[in-house]
């Protein structure tokens, strides 16, 4: 009852929001005739801004017109907003490829091969579902060109935009079948309506492809999935749809569509102290010290103090998100591609685990998955080396995907909490790389060498490497592999952070992170032994005497 | 075990309420600090720092008042060692203390501690105690290590274990202590005196007395 007026509430307070900010549509809802409809909250930043925008795109006479394809919405978008495309072909998100200066490597989706779906390369008219273009469908793409980004799909308000794997970018322009042979159909996209209510970036529309990575939703970070749509504050108490209900963007504060906050070089460890007005700040503004300071933990009590002190060693995430995969979605951990292939009567098939997710499919192996992940624990210092094509596997061990380095000496590091997701992929037993594997086609396509339609890796191996480029014997084998993922979404309320024994205690989380001496956790084990000892034989001893001295003297009466 | 005796006045009501209240406040702290130490689950880890630390705190504002009363009564003298009769101590706690012998010492208002007793609370004071204070305050101040540069010459580690060391000194101490009250004239003369003020001691030989 109590939810629903609250609810009822934070709902007339929208329509509030919305019916002035598009006062002169059809009559406005009756919302504001609602006096016992009592103000439980204040609108959020994100509600603030829709109210304050200054244009009505719906108004435009550029975007009054029958499009018919994705690039000419962004032609008219750039008559307008005539740089926003040269901003864009500066990022990551349109070129997919980003050098690390510290190390020179050539990082980006298109150039690292994780444990996931493994590589783009060979496999473009498919994976660039998730690009901001359209077209991208080979080697040949012009990234030059502006009418090829795409505006939409970070700027959609409604939720009907949707790219379609295979497709290379576009979305469906007429209604087709989807995913093909499913008998599904998928209804082609209102181009125009869609460009008529654009606006500011989204939980959804940043989710459409990061909740949705590595071929599924909450498969690939753990601590990004669709739960975070519409979150309630347990899930995240800075995403709460009905609290503070903060974009992505909130945090990820972006420039000239260049976006803050990366994994390729995350902010390990952040001294900022204040982000004053006016001053240039380059520093990274999606990190928790960016709002909440060197000393985040308020009131001087002696507890407070103490845990302000912890953040020397300690991330902010590592207490404040106790788990990964909080939203009742699971999170795939491991993914073993060497067991691919297995036929049913001649049929690729699946099977699902008892919680009806994959736990093998023909196209791609083993899986498993799991929910509300505690953590595995890291020292992070930001620098960041990636297994990239050509580099040597640890064959027979375990090869590193990507290795954060760090430690408790650096003065530079942080522990950190971390995804760790294990799998098998295939690599070159000549030259020890990992092989890129040709998988999947354009829609309608066919092609032989493609994985997933005729599941030989042999033809798919060699495709992949022409793709890229590389010599290719044609033997292969599997390679144990793990990618680590640091942890930095779904923070939860202060009330669920981890409480002290959970790591001040023999075994509790940081059980095996070294290098630091924690009470509870750590001691001197010769000194604890002999202490105790001395205490038990004191007591003995003095025990004995008084028994002594109490027998001796009732003897003599 | 009890010939003759006499009473005679030996702590002050200061002495007396700083004795008790230090006792509360060290048994608390062993309590608490064991607990910190991982040895048991009591009041729970962050219960138990809060109150490790204001008990400290306490600790350290009681003996200020200590320290400020021993040096302005000349108390301090007390404990100042001596050889004399030790042996003779050590004797009566192995063998006379057993056959009713009479205590080779006699506590006055000049001399109210024993020896042993001297030699005892003098390495508490001197040498248990400064172990446990300086080892807690680096503890407390760890936050601040960074920018006072004391990093480069500290680790949590051994300040940890002189710590614990001397925790452990202190829990045997008090062990030994407590059973030591009971080897007065009678096994209740000296707790009676820490309580009253007022101790009961053989009267063989005349009490001093004092004005």
């Amino acid at each position: 009852m109590k939810r629903n007026t609250i609810l009822g509430a934070g709902l007339a307070s929208l329509l509030v929001i919305f019916g002035a900010a598009s006062a002169t549509d059809a009559p406005a809802p009756a919302a504001p005739a609602q006096p016992a409809a009592k103000q439980t909250r204040q609108p959020s930043s994100v509600e603030l801004r829709a109210a304050r925008t200054t244009a009505d795109h719906s108004k435009f006479k550029e975007l009054q017109q029958d499009f018919k394809t994705g690039p000419e919405v962004t032609k008219a978008c750039l008559s307008c907003h005539t740089e926003a495309a040269k901003q864009l072909h500066k990022t990551k998100h349109w070129t997919w490829e980003w050098l690390n200066p510290e190390n020179n490597q050539k990082l980006g989706k298109k150039n690292v091969i994780n444990n996931f779906c493994t590589a783009v390369p060979s496999n473009y008219a498919f994976c660039t579902a998730c690009h901001i273009g359209y077209g991208w469908r080979d080697n040949n793409f012009d990234f030059t060109s502006e009418t090829n980004v795409d505006c939409l799909v970070c700027h959609d308000t409604t939720g009907d935009y949707k790219k379609l794997p295979g497709l290379a970018g576009h979305p469906a322009y007429e209604q087709i079948e989807f995913p093909p042979k499913s008998g599904k159909m998928v209804p082609a996209v209102d181009l125009q309506d869609i460009a008529q209510k654009v606006g500011a970036t989204s939980r959804a529309t940043c989710g459409a492809c990061h909740f949705l990575g590595g071929g599924g939703d909450a498969v690939k970070h753990g601590d990004l999935d669709t739960s975070l749509k519409n979150p309630k504050r347990y899930l995240d108490v800075h995403m709460d749809a009905n609290g503070l209900n903060f974009s992505c963007g909130t945090c990820h504060a972006t420039k000239g569509h260049n976006i803050p906050g990366s994994r390729y070089t995350p902010t390990a460890r952040d001294t900022i102290k204040t982000h004053i007005r006016g001053k240039v700040d380059d520093s990274n503004p999606s990190t928790c010290q960016s709002c909440h300071g060197q000393k985040p933990h308020k009131d001087d009590s002696i507890i407070t103090a103490k845990l302000n002190e912890h953040t020397d060693k300690l991330a902010c995430q590592t207490c404040h998100i106790p788990q990964f995969a909080r939203g009742n979605k699971p999170t795939k951990m491991t993914w073993d591609w060497s067991t691919a292939g297995k036929l049913k009567d001649g049929k690729p098939f699946t099977i699902k685990d008892s919680a009806g997710h994959d736990s093998y499919a023909t196209i791609k192996g083993n899986f498993t998955y799991e929910s509300d992940v505690i953590p595995q624990y890291r020292w992070i210092n930001g620098k960041v080396k990636y297994t990239l094509l050509g580099d040597p596997v640890n064959v027979g061990g375990v090869t590193e995907i990507n290795h954060y380095y760090g430690g408790p000496d650096d003065g530079q590091s942080r522990i950190w909490p971390v995804k760790v997701f294990r799998g098998k992929q295939p690599f070159d037993v000549e030259t020890k790389s990992l092989l890129v594997p040709h998988t999947a086609v354009g829609y309608g396509e066919k092609d032989d060498s493609a994985y997933w339609q005729n599941f030989k890796w042999d033809a798919a191996l060699k495709a992949g490497a022409e793709a890229v480029g590389r010599p290719f014997g044609g033997k292969f084998d599997f390679a144990a592999t793990e990618m680590t993922w640091p942890i930095t979404h779904m923070v939860a309320p202060k009330e669920d952070a981890l409480t002290c024994t959970q790591c001040h205690s023999r075994s509790g989380r940081l059980q095996n992170v070294k290098g630091i001496y924690m009470p509870g956790r750590d001691s001197t084990r010769w000194l604890d032994i002999l202490g105790w000892l001395g205490a038990l034989g004191t007591l003995v001893g003095v025990l004995g005497h008084g028994a002594l001295r109490v027998y001796l003297a009732r003897k003599r009466g | 075990m009890s010939g003759p005796s006499t009473k005679i006045y030996v702590f002050k009501r200061f002495e007396r309420f700083w004795h008790w209240s230090q006792a509360a406040l060290i048994i608390f702290l062993l309590i608490t600090g064991f607990e910190i130490h991982g040895a048991y689950a009591n009041f729970g880890f962050k219960s138990a720092v809060r109150y490790h630390v204001i008990t400290a705190w306490t600790l350290v504002g009681l003996w200020v008042f200590a320290i400020f009363w021993h040096l302005t009564t000349g108390e301090w003298k007390q404990y100042i060692p001596t050889m004399q009769k030790v042996e003779a101590m050590i004797r009566y706690y192995l063998t006379g203390i057993f056959t009713d012998a009479p205590h080779p010492f006699r506590a006055t208002r000049l001399k109210k501690h024993n020896p042993l007793q001297r030699l005892a609370y003098l390495g508490v004071l001197l040498f248990i105690s400064p172990m446990i204070w300086v080892s807690g305050w680096f503890y407390i101040f760890y936050g601040n290590w960074k920018d006072w540069g004391w990093d480069k010459y500290l680790a949590l580690e051994w300040v940890a274990f002189f710590h614990t060391m001397a925790a452990f000194m202190m829990l045997i101490f008090l062990i030994a202590h407590l059973y030591l009250t009971t080897a007065g004239h009678t096994p209740t003369s000296h707790i009676k005196a820490m309580l009253t003020g007022w101790e009961e001691v053989d009267a063989e030989e005349p009490v001093e007395q004092k004005s």
